[in-house]
């Protein structure tokens, strides 16, 4: 299918500012081409120095920076750099969270809903702020303006069944044909709506730590082969959760008012995700398992892994407004006075 | 799919995964038209976006945390 809308020309994000002396050195050889880089060892797993680090050296598979040479792609200093970086993340998690090859039952608790959820999409819908949803969606920003692509990675490292129901996840994901209905182009309709700034990486200086770690999760999962059990865990936990999720994000942008672009995002994946979950569970988790039952504790792991993550995620976000302060590291700048207009009231 | 009869996977919990893009005639005789690989019917009637499935099927449990990823 064709799009109706004109073609944006492709253009790399500027490199962050650095917040560390790694992520300083990482920066620094992306910028200025190879050099000798400091060791990993004693850096906090998921403070904002290696978080950052690792984002910057994973977004060189995807968009890459601006004035970056994308061949540093495959530098071996930085590469080694990836690794001692990704080894401490991974110990870390490995160490947090309680290993289980109990797939069904992961899934199973994944399966319930609570009634009396605290989650950041929970307090959204009870009594969220516009400001609130605007700083939600621009963290946000760092996973949707590249979704699926992460878990497009494992796609080459499945086989069979597994792979088609994959595939057919990712395709839905990316608009199944129409290039109008990708979920990332849904996700920067609707950052546009809410008067954010839609381009590629605009919110990578804005990311706290916590932000990050959950996106570096799917691309360490991705890019690994030996983390595909993981990553197709993660990947679940995302589609199961998914659909309730946003129908809260739904309820808190009606109930403020948001303009229907801006709800669109959202209500697409309370019925997509709808699907995806008895996709993935049934077309991918199931036959994977026949194929590769090794795999069944990295599964869980991947699962309670990003489950760990989000809920990080989640409590930062609720402490600093339960503060009254923002949640992201520079507070976003006021819609402008237009388009505060249009963001503030129902659309049509 | 090697042919061209649509399947229909009946689920034990929830909805029916109806594959291809579907025509489904409500009702009221409105037509809704489904363009998704797979579609979700809803069964259980809790859904608020029939005739899909927005997973309202589900169990609902207090206290026991919170597992949603948004």
């Amino acid at each position: 299918m064709l799009s109706s809308s004109p073609v944006r020309p492709v253009e790399p994000p500027p490199l962050p500012e650095p917040r560390g002396p790694l992520s300083a050195a990482v920066i620094g050889a992306l910028r200025r081409g190879p050099e000798i880089l400091p060791p990993v060892d004693g850096t906090d797993p998921y403070g904002a120095d290696l978080q950052l680090a690792l984002y910057c050296l994973y977004e060189m598979h995807y968009r890459g920076f601006a004035g970056v040479a994308e061949d540093l792609e495959w530098d071996p200093a930085l590469l080694t750099v990836r690794t001692a970086a990704e080894r401490l993340f991974l110990d870390a998690l490995r160490a947090e969270v309680e290993p289980s090859a109990d797939v069904d039952a992961e899934l199973e608790a994944l399966l319930v809903e609570p009634v009396d959820g605290t989650g950041v999409s929970h307090h959204l819908r009870r009594d969220g702020e516009t400001w609130q949803v605007r700083e939600y969606v621009a963290h946000r920003s760092l996973y949707h303006l590249k979704e699926a692509d992460p878990q497009a990675w494992v796609i080459a490292r499945l086989d069979g069944p597994a792979k088609a129901a994959l595939v057919t996840v990712e395709h839905d994901e990316y608009g199944a044909g129409d290039p109008d209905r990708m979920h990332a182009l849904l996700f920067a309709d609707m950052m546009r709506a809410l008067d954010l700034d839609d381009s590629y990486g605009a919110y990578l200086d804005a990311a706290p730590a916590e932000t990050l770690a959950e996106v570096n999760l799917m691309s360490l999962c991705g890019l690994r082969r030996s983390l595909r059990g993981a990553l197709v865990g993660q990947f679940a936990a995302v589609e199961l959760t998914s659909s309730p999720g946003s129908e809260r994000l739904v309820r808190a942008m009606r109930r403020l008012e948001l303009p229907d672009a801006a709800v669109e995002f959202y209500a697409e994946h309370v019925e997509a995700d709808a699907v995806h979950e008895q996709l993935v569970r049934r077309g991918v988790i199931a036959p994977l398992l026949a194929a590769e039952p090794a795999l069944a504790a990295d599964v869980v792991f991947g699962i309670r892994a990003s489950g760990f993550l989000a809920d990080r995620f989640g409590d930062h976000v609720l402490r600093c407004w339960s503060e009254g302060r923002s949640s992201l590291r520079h507070p976003l700048p006021r819609e402008s006075p237009v388009r505060a207009g249009r963001v503030s009231r129902p659309d049509g | 799919m090697t042919d061209r009869v649509a399947r229909v996977v009946v689920t034990d919990e929830g909805p029916l995964l109806v594959s291809g893009p579907v025509d489904i005639v409500l009702p009221d005789g409105r037509r809704v038209r489904s363009e998704r690989p797979v579609s979700a019917l809803c069964t259980c009637k809790r859904s608020r976006r029939q005739p899909f499935c927005d997973t309202s099927h589900r169990r609902k449990v207090r206290g026991e945390g919170d597992h949603a990823q948004q």
